[in-house]
């Protein structure tokens, strides 16, 4: 026989229980209409499109391993880093396209990043000498001169990139030109595949140097 | 006694041919011309994927087994990177080309994309050869010689009727090669409505010879300091 006190009890308990229940889930209720209320996905102002300029286009052609310089119409952002993305990603859809003379899978998404920093005198750095103990002191980059463009490609672009020393070539030379025909303050250029350092782009061409865009001469203008 | 005057006589002509070869003014030594073949590629690393379903290494492989053959009946010594399907890194094969200290290395490659024979030189910037140099740059004390063999296998190939274009790369082991270094790719050579395959043994025969005749004449100016 259970005694009475203790009846009393485990029915104050569950009715407690049942109480504290349901004040929880008001709580987590009025909790999720708040949360819902500042989420206001509702545009707020229109998209700015950028108006189209003049860009131009280093565009390799594999008949007779020149690179020719081409202009273009295209939107392109006021910010210099997705400005340099915008150019390259019109130039690997150039190349994406049925009739390329150039012909390299991936498109424009292949371009994941490009980052523009201040680029190291690299003779300044290499001749730069420990005197008298103490380390070398090499002079800091000048903010306004030179800069190192590091572009971030797409492990599926490098992966489907044609193997061979001239197509290779022809791609890296061709981003660098046209990196620097449009942000003519890009001197040297470095490539990251997935964000990490890759010995070649497709069995050939080296993606560990620092690449100068003077290695990237045109031989001829033309526009498409 | 018969054997005393013929041990004189002998000792007397030893003495003065002795006499006459310390007379002589000593001759340079000739050095030995020795070319370097590195068929890129092998093993795990099959370089492109060609048409009928052949691998960049497999003809990388056997262009470098027909121009030693081809070399070697001109008495050229040939020292190769590799005589099978194996796996070298590029630092194995620099060293092998450095070791032998070759007179001119070509290093074989073989692609679909483009026409004729693709001819590079290392692109590093040319600097005077110095005793201790960096192994990543090597190359650049000798960049200016291999742009002159470039130039020799240039002229034979065009003579050889092959379509040539003229570049500049960066390959890890050519840059690193102490000797006049040149990238030789070959792709299927396209004329008017024509195109000759990679896998066309008289396409590589063709080749291998006119890589074979600029060696030759690239010896003459090898000799040269």
């Amino acid at each position: 026989m259970i005694p009475r006190h203790q009846i009393v009890i485990f029915s104050v308990l569950l009715v407690a229980s049942l109480i504290m229940g349901v004040a929880l889930w008001e709580l987590r209720e009025h909790a999720h209409q708040r949360l819902l209320a500042g989420q206001d996905s509702s545009p707020t102002s229109a998209p700015e499109v950028a108006p189209e300029v003049q860009a131009t286009l280093i565009v390799a052609n594999d008949s007779d391993g020149s690179l020719l310089s081409q202009l273009h119409s295209l939107p392109l952002p006021a910010e210099p880093n997705a400005r340099a993305r915008a150019v390259l990603a019109k130039l690997l859809d150039v190349y994406a396209a049925a009739d390329a003379t150039h012909p390299v899978p991936g498109g424009g998404s292949a371009v994941q990043q490009v980052f523009l920093m201040p680029a190291v005198d690299t003779s300044t750095a290499a001749s730069a000498s420990t005197v008298g103990g103490k380390k070398p002191v090499i002079a800091p980059a000048d903010p306004d001169g030179p800069q190192l463009a590091v572009v971030n490609l797409l492990g599926s672009f490098a992966a489907n990139h044609p193997s061979g020393i001239e197509t290779e070539m022809l791609t890296v030379l061709s981003l660098c030109g046209t990196l620097h025909a449009n942000l003519p303050r890009v001197t040297q250029v470095r490539f990251l595949v997935d964000g990490a350092v890759r010995a070649t782009l497709a069995g050939h061409a080296d993606l560990t140097r620092t690449y100068l865009t003077a290695d990237a001469e045109t031989t001829q203008g033309a526009n498409p | 006694m018969h054997w005393t005057k013929w041990a004189s006589a002998a000792l007397l002509t030893a003495v003065a041919a002795g006499t006459l070869v310390s007379a002589q003014a000593p001759a340079a030594p000739q050095a030995l011309y020795v070319v370097v073949l590195d068929a890129a590629h092998g093993g795990d690393d099959a370089g492109a994927r060609l048409t009928n379903n052949q691998f960049e290494k497999n003809i990388t492989l056997a262009l470098s087994v027909r121009l030693r053959s081809l070399l070697a009946a001109r008495g050229i010594s040939v020292v190769t990177t590799r005589e099978s399907d194996i796996a070298i890194d590029a630092n194995k094969r620099a060293e092998i080309a450095n070791h032998a200290q070759a007179r001119a290395c070509l290093s074989l490659h073989a692609t679909e994309s483009g026409s004729g024979i693709h001819l590079f030189a290392s692109s590093l910037t040319p600097t005077q050869p110095v005793r201790f140099a960096a192994w990543k740059t090597a190359q650049a004390g000798w960049v200016t010689r291999s742009l002159a063999l470039e130039g020799v296998l240039n002229s034979a190939l065009t003579h050889a009727g092959l379509n040539v274009t003229l570049g500049r790369t960066t390959l890890a082991a050519v840059d690193s090669m102490t000797c006049p270094a040149v990238a030789v790719e070959v792709a299927p050579q396209h004329g008017t409505g024509t195109a000759t395959e990679l896998s066309d043994k008289d396409y590589q025969a063709q080749v291998a010879e006119a890589i074979a005749a600029a060696l030759v004449e690239w010896r003459t100016e090898a000799q040269q300091p």
